[in-house]
């Protein structure tokens, strides 16, 4: 009886761990006197819900990637990529859609040639995707010549606005994005073949193959879906720096993955859920939100965060031993 | 307990009990080891032998009881105290570096030291030896271990514990992974250790093996120690009566059934890691048994069957289709299913659930409007979980908490589950209990009697013997011989596979070329 309870405890820490993370940030700074009134209030949720919207584009994607025991370092240069493509379309006088169009299909292409190069060639994903970072920055600053692309303003720019235009949308175009996007991919994960088949990819590929699973195929689709997913994200930093800047976003990939960890993706495959990883991106986004209004400098923002990151997997694996 | 522990017990166990919340694992049990003495610990899977060697090994604390060594008492911290007290595991599970080379592995935290410095020289003589005490010197010292077949890993791991000097060494299944020529070597070392006066605890399913090298046994079930006492003049009956707590009538459960027309022949068929082209044909209704020893290529034939490894020449025909150039789906989409011999790396993907590993080769069923109908898996995993006796707390445990049995049955669940028609099973019974076994081979009878085709391959010739219709004998890497299985007696079959000949009679057609 005692064990059920136990196993009913960690199977609660499970689903709600990275969200007791999450209302501790919260309720940290909501407690200090100085911050408080500025830090809990609806609109400052919301800025700091749009300020997610880009690391959270990217690690939907990624959180595929990792369960199925990859890893997509070059998600970053692949935003700035895309980031740039969209401007350079805009600025060529393309239609605003057509260009947004062009700016995802681009990091999905970018997530394709990741995907071929891991299955084909049978490199290990770290090494090809750090390859790719450099290649996709590369041609970021290529096509941009070296400097930024300014674009015409155009309904784009409005995905990222924090009161958006149809005011009944309450929330920024990007943020629904990130909700829609999040429902499906979990759905899809949970509920799918192609989910099932992602989990048993990453888990024991050696079984999979075994069991008939595509592992090949698997493994490309799920680069493939990172890419469109750094590709929105990055017509998304578009939308909101309004030029197409080919050095943004460095070290961004870093964020990405951090928040797929805190929420319990686990860099040997098998583990990681939307959820979890929706809950990362907002305990870092509210982490530096509040160190900005604390004043704190940047520093000792990176010094916390990095310390989060190593917490969170020390309880994760704390909760394993304990399975 | 037997006359010899009595005299002068290097090891003394006394009540030891150990719960896991509400499962009492270990209810009181006692046990005695002299100096000298091979001492068998038998019991089915989940009787308690693990964690009973556990304890001793000091990787699990008892909740009650003592242990003494040598009359002192003995209470080990973690593994390294047990070490430092002369207990050494050789478990079933390898326990290598694989990137490490034998030397290395073999050494590995007992490395010589001169001045702050590797002393190679030292550490190369002392590997030697203990290979020389194996009896396989040709293994290399510089090879990484992940280059070595099973069964030679299996004997680094056995030198490793015998580089250690031990004084009481626990051996858990050694000779699961060996071949038949190796556990003749092994049963010698052990031989030789209990010359130098080192108690050795020998926990085996393999009854006839441990009828031949231990002096006396225990055997536990559920957790309790239902009886001891010296081999000699114990027969095997009553050692399996004793485990299972009620008669097994018949070991072999033959199921009645009909051999009917072709449905899987090999042309010469030469996967890229087969040694040599093999030619054989399989029917509806049949189980074909392939004997051989350790890497004599039975496996790399099924892989290259399979789509798992590439073929390079000869055709496979299904149901008359041909094979050539099928990966693993495409094998599985024309009725084949393959039960690796590696049960836990490849078999089975441990982390996920039971129903997730019993479905995964044919979810297919379950997608209504591209989802997944989760609640019909589960139901149709439930009614498999019934009908095999899994113990399991239901679909969505993980894999990893069953016991071997158990999760060889979800191995073999995944297989009917697809609803295979040529099941190729790669050493289905490994290192799982006597009542398992019987099942599983009750269940292979079945599957014949409905019309479908059994490769079987296995190192245990009884079990060969028992169930097949017609066995098929390899040596290095070709095939030597198929015969209906009443053709053959286990000194045949041994003969066959040690020396790649049979004993002048005349051979089929179905002799591959070489």
């Amino acid at each position: 009886m005692s064990r059920r309870r136990q196993a009913g405890v960690s199977r609660a820490l499970n689903v709600f761990g990275p969200f007791i993370g999450l209302i501790l940030v919260i309720a940290l700074f909501a407690l200090i006197p100085e911050v408080q009134g500025r830090f809990l209030r609806a609109a400052n949720f919301k800025s700091v819900a749009t300020q997610s919207v880009i690391v959270a584009l990217g690690a939907l994607g990624m959180t595929l990637v990792i369960i199925s025991g990859g890893i997509d370092l070059s998600a970053a240069s692949n935003i700035a990529l895309a980031s740039v493509i969209t401007a350079y379309a805009i600025n060529a006088g393309a239609a605003p859609l057509a260009a947004v169009v062009l700016g995802v299909l681009t990091g999905g292409l970018v997530g394709l040639a990741n995907g071929g190069l891991v299955t084909r060639l049978r490199l290990v994903p770290f090494i090809v995707t750090m390859g790719m970072m450099g290649i996709a920055r590369g041609a970021a600053k290529w096509i941009a010549g070296n400097q930024k692309i300014d674009a015409p303003m155009t309904w784009v720019n409005e995905l990222m606005a924090k009161s958006p235009r149809p005011s009944w949308l309450l929330l920024a175009p990007g943020i629904w994005l990130v909700i829609i996007f999040a429902v499906a991919l979990a759905v899809a994960l949970r509920y799918t073949v192609f989910g099932r088949h992602i989990y048993a990819v990453g888990s024991n590929e050696a079984t999979a193959r075994l069991c008939g699973v595509r592992t090949d195929r698997v493994k490309v689709l799920v680069y493939a879906v990172s890419g469109l997913f750094c590709g929105l994200s990055g017509v998304m930093e578009f939308s909101r720096l309004t030029v197409g800047d080919p050095t943004v976003a460095v070290g961004l990939e870093l964020d990405i993955i951090a928040a797929v960890v805190i929420g319990g993706g686990s860099l040997s495959g098998g583990e990681g859920s939307i959820l979890g990883t929706l809950v990362g991106v907002l305990i870092m986004s509210f982490l530096r939100n509040g160190c900005t209004m604390m004043g704190w400098p940047n520093y000792i923002q990176e010094i916390i965060i990095g310390a989060i990151i190593i917490v969170a997997v020390a309880l994760d694996r704390l909760r394993h031993r304990k399975d | 307990m037997s006359a010899v522990a009595a005299a002068s017990p290097v090891l003394r166990m006394t009540g030891v009990t150990k719960r896991f919340g509400a499962t009492v694992a270990l209810d009181d049990v006692g046990f005695e080891l002299a100096r000298g003495e091979v001492h068998a610990l038998i019991g089915e899977n989940g009787a308690g032998k693990s964690t009973m060697m556990k304890i001793l090994s000091g990787a699990v604390a008892p909740d009650a009881g003592r242990m003494e060594i040598d009359g002192r008492p003995y209470a080990p911290s973690g593994p390294g105290d047990g070490l430092r007290s002369g207990v050494s595991m050789i478990y079933q599970e390898l326990t290598l570096a694989p990137h490490l080379t034998v030397e290395e592995n073999i050494m590995l935290g007992r490395e010589v030291r001169a001045a702050g410095w590797l002393d190679r020289k030292a550490m190369r003589g002392k590997v030697r030896e203990v290979l020389e005490l194996v009896r396989h010197p040709e293994i290399s010292p510089d090879v990484p271990v992940g280059r070595l077949s099973i069964g030679a890993k299996q004997l680094v791991e056995i030198a490793r514990a015998l580089v250690n000097r031990s004084r009481i060494l626990v051996m858990d299944e050694p000779t699961s992974s060996l071949s038949q020529e190796d556990s003749q070597r092994l049963f010698e070392i052990v031989r030789g250790l209990k010359a130098q006066d080192v108690g050795v605890v020998y926990i085996s399913h393999f009854l006839e093996e441990v009828q031949r090298v231990a002096d006396s046994y225990t055997v536990l079930r559920d957790g309790r120690s239902v009886g001891s006492g010296t081999m000699e003049g114990t027969a095997l009956e009553d050692l399996i009566e004793l485990m299972v707590g009620r008669t097994i009538t018949r070991l072999f459960p033959r199921v009645e059934h009909a051999v009917g027309g072709p449905i899987l022949s090999l042309d010469r068929l030469k996967g890229a890691r087969m040694a040599a082209p093999v030619t054989m044909s399989l029917s509806r209704g049949e189980i074909l048994g392939i004997a051989g020893l350790v890497g004599a290529g039975r496996t790399e034939l099924l892989r290259a069957v399979f789509g798992l490894d590439e073929i390079e020449g000869g055709a496979a025909v299904v149901s008359g289709a041909v094979l050539a150039g099928l990966k693993p789906w495409g094998a599985i989409r024309r009725g084949l299913g393959l039960l690796s011999e590696d049960r836990q790396g490849e078999g089975l993907a441990l982390a996920l659930s039971v129903a997730d590993n019993m479905t995964l080769s044919d979810l297919g069923p379950y997608r209504r409007h591209g989802l997944l109908d989760v609640a019909r898996q589960r139901r149709s995993v439930a009614g498999w979980i019934g009908k095999l006796a899994i113990k399991a707390k239901g679909p969505g445990q993980t894999v990893r908490d069953l016991s071997g049995g158990n999760q060889q049955k979800v191995a073999l669940a995944r297989l009917l589950h697809q609803k295979a028609s040529v099941l190729l099973l790669d050493e289905p019974t490994r290192g799982i209990d006597v009542v398992s076994k019987s099942q599983i081979y009750e269940w292979i009878g079945e599957l014949a009697r409905e019309g479908k085709a059994v490769l079987f391959v296995s190192s245990y010739l009884p079990e060969l013997l028992g169930i097949c219709d017609r066995i098929a004998v390899f040596h290095r890497g070709a095939m030597v011989e198929a015969r209906p299985a009443s053709a053959w007696d286990a000194a045949g079959l041994m003969a066959a596979a040690t020396m790649g000949r049979t004993s002048g009679q005349e051979r089929t057609d179905e002799r591959s070329p070489s």
